[in-house]
């Protein structure tokens, strides 16, 4: 029982890890500019299926290197192409060509690389289990949490101390007044959607190497992302790193009792704190509205 | 009767006879009675919609939900409890509404895109137990197993579920009801403060309108409306599928909403036409339709963010 436990709630950090690196970047956005991302989870296929093409010429380590930059780099063009004419437009507009967007990425990966799924290969002593008893714990994994938690932190450090950090932090509480100190916001914009799809490329190539890779991935970790950015307080990059860690766990202990509710509880989780807390766990005061 | 009076209403008139001649005129043009069943029901639902998008100002992006919900009380009416065709309206109707007003009152205090979000999480619920409860709901297959029943009118005995021209004509009877309370909901006094809401909700609190208040009355109204047009989809189909309660389904009825023009009370139908009839004509000639409707909403967004109605309009001034 007690390794039933250990596994589920193992599987459910794990899990949770995904949503954290999803739910920032999607946060990240959201806050600066507005924008709910729906093609975040079609950037996430993009990393993993570019760690897939060049894995047989660099290595795991390599792909892992550059797979997330490159998916930054297509960020980039897309904010500066689709998304930059529609800021200060009704969120609406951003919503809907976002959505359109993933269609396109899920669509277009099936054609190029075939529906089925595709296994990224990981360097041998990573995929072996760490000990019998607990024979769920592969290096793999543990080397997944090691570089989420380090992604993050360097996240929040960038956030903290860089000129950049400060400015995005800024921006996100009052934008107009970050632009009448005379500091280009556009490019503010830009770098923040950079930064928010270097995550999604990243956790992409992690979630190739531990559940392998297809198209219609990204949409599945679309929605659980969005939980944690509601149940841990919209506006608060602290509170969606607690609410996907924390919906991660609650699905994977919820999976020891009652697996088919595993993903509802999710929902109910959303519901109670909505209920309780209107503006999430670490919300603040009138960013909900 | 002023001019503009005038125009309106020839506009009006040449709307019905379009919709009233449709199986006569679309067979010709290579089109099926059943397609046109299914732009009108499509089309009530993205005037649901925009009900509260394009009237009020408030963009739900969960409403394929209540749309679904719609579907399957419609569908587990007929099949559990009498097979009578009008009785599955009503309880589809019911069940869509009041799960919508109950959710309404918790999200009423959110606006903009964190009401979009809040209202595509809680969507979720509802296609996430209608794929989950299979004993009752059929799971991923969708519920099967009812028909639509033939209406009994006492002198005559309409044969909906045979007589596809017949089943249109019921179809576009509901549709004109649904569209008839629409329309006068929004020239009443109550309709007034939606748009007064939509335009400075800052001035219409100064006002005195409790804007929380008409908010969900709006908002629960547009789900009565989204449960109804949902009910008779099951209808068209005799089939409930839980990816009609997917939020991709609600960005499908958005989408419709904004390419016909949001503004406009008849623009959601002419979206939803065009939407049908580009995603019948791309299914069937090619296997990467998904691509193609995706570059349609971003060619929507970002060169006719009016829509088509809105685009005319403004050609014309």
């Amino acid at each position: 029982m007690t390794q039933l436990l250990l596994f589920n709630v193992t599987n459910g950090l794990i899990i949770g890890a995904f949503y954290v690196l999803m739910a920032l970047g999607l946060s990240l956005i959201l806050n600066l500019s507005n924008v709910i991302n729906f093609a975040h989870g079609g950037f996430l296929v993009i990393g993993g299926y570019i760690a897939y093409a060049i894995t047989p010429y660099i290595g795991f380590w390599g792909a892992l290197v550059v797979a997330p930059p490159l998916t930054a780099i297509i960020g980039l063009i897309v904010e500066r192409v689709l998304i930059r004419p529609l800021y200060g437009r009704d969120p609406l507009y951003s919503l809907l060509l976002t959505f359109g967007l993933a269609f396109m990425i899920e669509d277009g990966t099936r054609f190029i690389f075939g529906p089925q799924g595709k296994p990224v290969t990981v360097p041998p002593f990573l995929s072996q289990p760490l000990s019998n008893d607990f024979f769920f714990i592969t290096g793999y994994r543990l080397f997944m949490v090691a570089t989420v938690m380090i992604a993050v932190a360097l996240l929040f450090l960038l956030l903290r101390y860089t000129r950049l950090g400060v400015r995005i932090r800024a921006g996100a509480l009052d934008l107009e007044t970050v632009a009448a100190l005379g500091i280009n916001v556009q490019m503010l914009r830009s770098l923040n959607f950079a930064v928010g799809i270097f995550l999604a490329g990243l956790s992409g190539v992690l979630a190739a190497g531990q559940l392998g890779l297809e198209p219609t991935m990204g949409t599945g970790l679309l929605m659980p992302s969005f939980i944690a950015i509601i149940v841990g307080g919209i506006g608060s990059l602290p509170g969606t790193l607690f609410g996907g860690l924390l919906i991660g766990v609650a699905s994977g202990l919820t999976a020891v009792f009652y697996p088919a509710a595993s993903e509802a509880v999710m929902y109910v989780l959303m519901a109670v704190v909505l209920l309780i807390r209107p503006r999430g766990l670490f919300g603040e005061e009138g960013m909900l509205t | 009767m002023s001019a503009k009076d005038t125009r309106k209403l020839i506009v009006l008139a040449a709307i019905w006879a379009v919709l009233i001649l449709a199986p006569y005129w679309m067979v010709p043009l290579g089109g099926y009675t059943a397609l046109a069943t299914r732009v009108l029901v499509l089309g009530l639902a993205a005037m649901s919609v925009n009900f509260l998008l394009g009237f009020t100002g408030v963009l739900s992006f969960g409403h394929a939900a209540w749309f679904g919900l719609g579907a399957y009380g419609a569908g587990l009416a007929l099949k559990f409890l009498a097979p009578s065709t009008p009785l599955a309206l009503v309880l589809g109707m019911l069940l869509g509404g009041l799960c919508g007003a109950v959710l309404g009152a918790l999200l009423v205090r959110r606006r903009g895109v964190y009401f979009a979000m809040v209202t595509i999480a809680f969507g979720q619920v509802f296609y996430y137990i209608a794929f989950q409860w299979s004993s009752l709901t059929g799971g991923d297959d969708g519920l099967r197993g009812f028909e639509r029943q033939p209406i009994d009118l006492g002198l005559l005995k309409l044969d909906i579920l045979s007589n596809a021209n017949t089943f249109y004509f019921f179809v576009l009877f509901c549709f004109a009801l649904a569209v008839g309370a629409m329309g006068f909901i929004l020239r009443s006094p109550f309709g007034r403060t939606m748009i007064a809401i939509r335009e400075n909700e800052r001035r219409a609190r100064f006002l005195g309108i409790p804007i929380e208040r008409h908010i969900w009355i709006a908002f629960t109204l547009s789900c009565f409306f989204m449960g109804f047009a949902g009910a008779l989809y099951a209808l068209v189909n005799n089939f409930a599928d839980p990816r009609g309660l997917h939020y991709s389904q609600s960005g499908d009825f958005v989408m419709m909403a904004v390419m016909g023009g949001m503004r406009n009370f008849w623009g959601p139908l002419l979206g939803a036409a065009v939407f049908v009839v580009v995603q019948d004509y791309l299914s069937s000639v090619t296997v990467n339709w998904m691509s193609f409707l995706g570059l349609l909403f971003v060619l929507v967004v970002l060169f006719f963010p009016r829509g088509l109605l809105g685009f005319l309009q403004r050609g014309k001034a």
